[in-house]
């Protein structure tokens, strides 16, 4: 996707290599390559993350300071405390930046991540041992062939997501927007653990044929 | 190192991801995935399905001036969190949970000590000390057990169990977890309800283990 944005009248522009250099990824500055490759949000944290852009920032801003509100209302909070909830996640994506290695995550998960945590931390008044905080060692060298191969397999699951029958999508976002922990649920409405369980199990077992593959090493 | 072969249930990872997890059986997770390459990248594939959710979401209008206040804050002072790191057997999250200490050790007789680590109404978590050789008392559970090998090994009738595997039990398992021969075994464990002692004289003592 991130191809077809290159203006074709700057070939050389250092983020947008040229068509034919598909065949000549492995021989390209990996850095570049892998620029160019990545979705136009991650491209944005990139550029926060190495240049401290802020323009790069209000982009990203603009794109899921709205969609976060959405899915923090979703979660019940209510305007204020939502909105002052994404202020805090996207302040956190400015400063955690340098932890985003795009190797292991795109922007969009990373960010989903960060924001679930605060969510809960929220909830609880005490925080999950973080794992956004836990060092790991780096990956390998950005690798033309498996961000690409990545990319689709991303693309694969967004249409994959689409495929879903409606209610099916409702109870994804449900698990991964709005549920509390079991325990917290059971006490709240009566509903024994293992329905919860079973009903956030259901709905993926639907798509783990589409995400078993992004375990294959 | 030998292999990891016991592995958290995609179901597991999925829901941790999600944040659907109580905190001590959240926590089993984040160290497992800290020691477990496989489960790592699991995990974050769900992490894509996450953002993918993310991104679908219809955009909710945003309070005037949201993007000025964002700007502004980016300037503000800012005190970044204590970076966690390994500690010899225990992994990073674990570190979190300890504040950086070493473990402080509860003796529970017959060699076996243990830390609470977290004990609320949706769970507890414990580090657990078992000397090589020496059985834990036969127990079951009414709710879900999850336990992860740090150091040594100890085997049940579910399988053997070594440095980096899970056992994730349900109520049905009955079982009597045999520390292997050799270092002691130090595991994490997280209980969703108290555990029963299956023989008479150690369910007396179940009210000392508080698990």
């Amino acid at each position: 996707m991130s191809v077809q944005e290159c203006p074709p009248t700057a070939p050389t522009a250092p983020a947008c290599p040229p068509p034919q250099a598909a065949g000549l990824l492995s021989r390209v500055e990996p850095s570049t390559v892998s620029q160019a490759l990545y979705s136009e949000t991650t491209r944005w944290l990139l550029a926060v993350r190495d240049q401290r852009d802020r323009d790069a920032f209000a982009n990203l801003f603009n794109h899921y300071a709205p969609r976060l509100t959405a899915m923090l209302l979703k979660g019940g909070l209510r305007d204020g405390r939502a909105e002052d909830l994404v202020q805090e996640i996207m302040l956190a994506v400015w400063h955690k930046a340098g932890q985003f290695d795009p190797e292991r995550a795109e922007a969009s998960g990373w960010i989903y991540r960060i924001a679930r945590n605060r969510h809960i931390d929220l909830m609880r008044r005490r925080s999950l041992p973080n794992e956004e905080l836990v060092e790991e060692a780096l990956g390998s060298e950005a690798d033309a062939f498996q961000i690409l191969a990545l990319e689709q397999e991303q693309t694969a699951l967004r249409a994959a997501l689409k495929s879903l029958a409606p209610d099916q999508q409702q109870m994804l976002q449900k698990a991964f927007f709005e549920e509390l922990p079991h325990s917290e649920i059971s006490l709240a409405t009566g509903v024994p653990l293992g329905t919860i369980k079973s009903r956030i199990r259901l709905g993926l077992a639907k798509i783990r044929r589409d995400l078993s593959y992004l375990r294959q090493p | 190192m030998r292999p990891i072969t016991h592995h958290i249930s995609p179901e597991l990872l999925a829901a941790w991801v999600s944040g659907n997890l109580p905190m001590p059986f959240a926590a089993v997770v984040a160290c497992h995935v800290a020691l477990c390459e496989d489960c790592h990248a699991a995990s974050l594939a769900v992490q894509f399905l996450g953002g993918a959710l993310l991104e679908e979401l219809p955009p909710a209008p945003l309070a005037t001036g949201a993007l000025e206040r964002a700007l502004v804050a980016l300037d503000a002072p800012w005190t970044p969190p204590p970076l966690r790191r390994a500690a010899g057997i225990f992994p990073a999250p674990l570190m979190d949970l300890l504040d950086g200490r070493p473990p402080r050790w509860k003796t529970l007789g017959g060699g076996i000590r243990q830390q609470i680590l977290l004990s609320e109404k949706e769970g507890s978590l414990r580090l657990l000390y078992i000397p090589a050789g020496r059985k834990v008392p036969q127990h079951s559970h009414k709710g879900m057990e999850l336990t992860l090998v740090l150091q040594g090994s100890f085997s049940d009738s579910e399988g053997a169990f070594g440095v980096g595997d899970v056992e994730d039990a349900d109520g049905a398992v009955d079982h009597q977890p045999h520390a292997g021969p050799g270092e002691a075994c130090i595991c994490l464990a997280a209980t969703d309800a108290p555990l029963r002692f299956s023989a008479l004289l150690p369910r007396l003592l179940q009210p000392l283990f508080r698990i």
